[in-house]
């Protein structure tokens, strides 16, 4: 928890632009891929020829329904659609078709979890559709700008939370928890560096204990987690020392800048104050038929929450390896199938949180891209669990796998790794220990008794780390009473 | 008989008979276009190799009995209706290099039913005006008299077809576009109910008002052309997925015992006597036909025209706001910033009564004034479309006056927008209420045509063109047409 000078208490409230991963646009049938030579993807209506009509893009419905339940909020219907005016090149229309009466989702919740394990519930206030804008190109073009309108169209749902969050670290927590179900949802890739997931941070501060709520500003463009959390904070610690030294919050749209890390006035011309909302008479209002709504959600997935719930009473996980696992979709079902092939729960969760999440980490690949399958992995821990390895020679085994990709038994046989559990082989390594080492022997007999892992650890170096460390224990504590 | 003095159906017949060509009747239109349109200004711009071509191709499947069912029959459009690759300048300096990138989807149902496409007609600029006097290509003249004018905003249609310079046209009408000039040149124009012809590729004046339909020389003339443009289009979300029946189905069948309303607000007004005795002729042929006549209220129906110039210009103000000369269309010389793009391309490019529109609507829903001008607007516009669904439990039409009077002089309200926007007061509650409405010749008043109008209920346009014509079986008014030199 981020302490700021104790009197004073921030409120923040997200905007969370998500885009959403449908094949064709919100209005148009022109394709959405991410990527393409500029002004391929739009088709007259996405250039707003004289004469072109939106036809909603039915499957937005869907996701915006199974998004409605994710977030625990009611479905509207009729939900309807309204214009937003204003001028920009990007904007061909002149307006942006977006929700203002009676948007898709609203008042729903998300329960967020803090680093100290406790819960938050953060209030949804709506989520809306809209259809993004093209983008403006200024640099390459000598005192002139480009536009490129393969964006303009491409639907996106914009989450507007309640003003309950009070720190950096749970808006942060709260983003992470909505990444997480878009995900789950299948809705969104989230990417916020592609910007298909934008997040805009409102923020006031008051006086703990004050009930009115102070002057707020708009912080935008802020494209990564970690960017969100600074911005915020930049922000929250801005706005106490203006007011600490007697000066008033402007309300304004500010933007975030990563690279020295401080935010900044928008020029007011950058947005316009009366957009002039009204409703959109090109489309009528949508009724979302019951039977259309039961059966988007029979599609629903089992969402993070209910999965960690799960991974607590199935395979009796703790409720941080639960929480952590569960937070990520692929994670889970990778857990899920190295669970299967090994049938032991404890362990996959800790390689998959260990070993596993520090190559990941180490070559930041996402678990789908994984240079060892889930079926290798579960077959890797089957060979400590029947004892052919241990858990130590383990480790340099998922190390040879990691770089080779070749198969876990293969690498054992290659490289003679099996444990040794042979007795006699054993029983002769513990006499070849006894006897290179008199003087500890002595020592051990008068009675240090500390001096009994010494012996483990010479026999397990004589058998170059492959004997069985139970069986070792056993043979040389007889053998050293004799 | 000259080919020109044929009615639509008179033509198809002829065509199907093979009396005559496409060929002669297409290239016997043009002739008459390069002979009389100077003077009319009807067309912004003539397709004549499209047409010939057209014909050409007709004429084939004549021959090939693969006739099409308005095979060869030509028309012309308003220009406010997209044509792939032809010009497409919705009456406005704005659209005056536009070349349309597709053609709408009424363009294609009608091309796909076979008509030949004489060009492109004149209108007032993006459909606002009813005299045809603010277009950018200059003002049209009514055929009947050239110092006044045909209405609007639809001159340019109605004038071609009542000078015979086409068989009929496409047209539009968001508060009475196409029965007003209907009315001043002595034509049939029938605007469907909203929805039934689909809007897309015809260019946005006012979204929820826009419709599209026809002007004619009679009931049956429009019958056949409106059925061959109708239909429910997936690219048009306010397009009404409903059948659409047999026009002519039962043209033919006698009126008797139908039950005509006449609203009392309107028939309390202050009307000229040439109006009002034509009206209450046309009343008696109703009458003689074996209607009842009923009078009826509509007790809101004067919010119609203020309501009608709140929220056509709000919609209007969005519409147009794609009109910013960045991707099409005219763009200003040497902008400096994209502000002074915007504004000199806009000010430049847009007429004076576009600019009051987009101002007004602008102004309507504006942070502070929606709720008494745009919100309270909706409101009235519901308590207009309840009165008409109230009369409608009683009668089957509603009759009325389509115009205050005949055909003005042009200059003569064009400096008087007030005066100018009194021309619907008749024409623009159908619109509010979508309602389906048609209007027809009923008189003639020193040499001016004057049009009485009846509007059905939601889809009963089968029910107008059949009173329509009922009335034209027993009157002779539509067969009067101007004599152009």
């Amino acid at each position: 928890m981020t302490v700021f000078n104790e009197s004073w208490e921030a409120v923040i409230g997200l905007e969370i632009h998500v885009q959403l991963a449908t094949n064709s646009k919100l209005f148009s049938g022109a394709s959405t891929n991410f990527g393409a030579l500029p002004n391929t993807q739009a088709c007259n209506i996405d250039l707003a020829m004289p004469g072109v009509l939106p036809v909603l893009n039915e499957e937005v419905l869907k996701m915006a329904v199974k998004l409605g339940k994710a977030l625990n909020a009611n479905i509207n219907s009729p939900t309807s659609f309204a214009r937003k005016n204003y001028f920009y090149p990007d904007l061909p229309k002149g307006y942006q078709i977006s929700q203002m009466d009676k948007p898709i989702v609203e008042d729903g919740f998300l329960d967020i979890e803090l680093e100290d394990g406790s819960s938050k519930r953060i209030g949804i206030t709506r989520a809306h559709l809209e259809e993004d804008a093209g983008k403006s190109l200024h640099e390459d073009f000598e005192g002139k700008s480009g536009i490129d309108l393969n964006r303009s169209g491409t639907p996106l749902i914009e989450i507007v939370s309640e003003p309950e969050i009070n720190s950096p670290e749970e808006a942060v927590a709260y983003l992470k928890s909505i990444h997480s179900i878009i995900r789950y949802l299948e809705i969104s890739d989230g990417n916020m560096a592609e910007g298909s997931m934008r997040c805009d941070a409102n923020v006031s501060v008051r006086k703990v204990g004050s009930e009115e709520l102070g002057t707020r500003t708009e912080t935008k463009n802020v494209n990564s987690f970690r960017f969100v959390e600074k911005a915020i904070q930049y922000e929250i610690e801005r706005q106490i020392s203006e007011i600490e030294s007697g000066n008033t919050i402007t309300q304004e749209t500010r933007l975030y800048d990563s690279q020295v890390n401080t935010t900044r006035p928008m020029r007011t011309k950058e947005y316009a104050n009366d957009y002039r909302y009204f409703p959109e008479p090109d489309l009528l209002p949508v009724v979302l038929e019951d039977s259309f709504i039961e059966k988007t959600l029979e599609q629903m997935p089992e969402m993070p929450n209910e999965k960690k719930l799960r991974f607590v009473n199935e395979y009796d996980l703790s409720e941080y390896d639960a929480s952590l696992l569960a937070a990520d979709r692929d994670l889970a079902n990778y857990f899920e199938e190295v669970t299967g092939e090994s049938k032991s729960a404890k362990l996959s969760a800790n390689w998959i949180m260990g070993e596993l999440s520090a190559e990941l980490n180490k070559e930041n690949l996402h678990i789908l891209n994984s240079k060892i399958s889930a079926k290798q992995l579960g077959q890797l821990i089957n060979r400590i669990e029947d004892s052919t390895i241990s858990g130590k020679i383990a480790k340099d085994v998922f190390e040879k796998m990691w770089s080779s990709g070749n198969e876990v038994d293969d690498i054992i046989e290659k490289e003679g790794m099996q444990q040794v559990t042979d007795l006699s082989e054993i029983e002769s390594m513990v006499s070849k220990v006894i006897d290179e080492n008199p003087d500890q022997l002595k020592q051990y007999l008068s009675g240090k008794d500390r001096l009994f892992g010494f012996f483990v650890g010479q026999v397990m170096k004589e058998s170059q780390g492959k004997a069985n460390p139970a069986q070792v224990n056993e043979i040389l504590k007889e053998k050293l009473k004799e | 008989m000259k080919l020109h003095e044929l009615s639509l159906k008179e033509q198809l017949n002829g065509l199907k008979e093979g009396s005559f060509s496409s060929t002669e009747l297409t290239q016997h239109y043009l002739d008459r276009i390069s002979s009389f349109d100077k003077s009319l200004n009807s067309f912004i711009t003539v397709t004549e190799e499209l047409a010939l071509e057209q014909a050409k191709e007709s004429d084939k499947r004549y021959k090939s009995n693969k006739a099409l069912p308005l095979d060869g029959i030509p028309i012309a459009h308003k220009d406010i209706f997209c044509t792939e690759d032809i010009l497409t300048t919705c009456g406005s300096k704005m659209l005056s290099n536009f070349k349309a990138p597709y053609s709408s989807t009424v363009v294609n149902n009608l091309s796909s039913d076979g008509v030949v496409v004489l060009g492109k007609t004149n209108m007032d600029e993006f459909a606002m005006g009813s005299s045809n006097e603010t277009s950018f290509f200059g003002p049209v003249k009514n055929p009947w008299n050239k110092e006044y004018v045909p209405g609007g905003s639809s001159g340019g249609s109605a004038a071609c077809v009542s000078a015979q310079l086409a068989s009929a046209a496409t047209a539009t009408d968001t508060g009475g576009s196409i029965r007003q000039p209907a009315a001043l040149c002595g034509l049939t124009g029938i605007k469907p109910t909203y929805g039934r012809v689909s809007r897309y590729g015809m260019i946005a004046f006012a979204s929820s008002l826009d419709q599209g339909g026809v002007l004619a020389r009679s009931a049956e003339d429009s019958a056949i052309l409106l059925e061959s443009m109708s239909g429910h289009d997936p690219k048009d979300s306010t397009s009404l997925n409903e059948d659409v029946p047999n026009f002519l189905g039962n043209i033919d069948s006698p009126i008797k015992g139908m039950k005509i309303g006449l609203p009392k607000e309107f028939f309390e007004k202050d009307l000229p006597n040439h109006v009002e005795s034509s009206t209450k002729e046309a009343i008696e042929t109703y009458k003689n036909l074996g209607a009842e006549i009923h009078e009826i209220s509509l007790p809101n129906v004067d919010l119609s025209l203020p309501v009608y110039y709140i929220i056509a210009p709000a919609e209007c103000s969005a519409n147009l706001s794609r009109y910013d000369g960045v991707r099409y269309g005219y763009r200003c010389e040497d902008p400096k910033d994209i502000e002074d793009l915007y504004m000199r391309t806009r000010e430049e490019g847009f007429g004076s009564e576009v600019k009051r529109r987009i101002l007004i609507g602008t102004y309507a829903l504006s942070a502070g004034y929606y709720d008494a001008y745009y919100l309270k607007a909706q409101k009235c516009r519901r308590l207009v479309a309840n009165d008409f669904t109230e009369a409608f439990k009683s009668v089957d039409l509603i009759l009325s006056p389509t115009t205050p009077d005949t055909s003005f002089k042009a200059g003569e309200k064009s400096d008087d927008p007030i005066e100018m926007y009194l021309q619907d007061i008749f024409t623009i509650p159908a619109n509010l209420a979508g309602l389906p409405g048609i209007s027809f010749p009923c008189g003639n008043h020193e040499g001016l045509p004057l049009g009485v109008q009846l509007v059905g209920n939601s889809l009963k346009e089968a029910q107008l063109f059949q009173a329509a014509h009922q009335f034209q079986e027993a009157t002779d008014w539509h067969k009067n047409l101007p004599e152009v030199k």
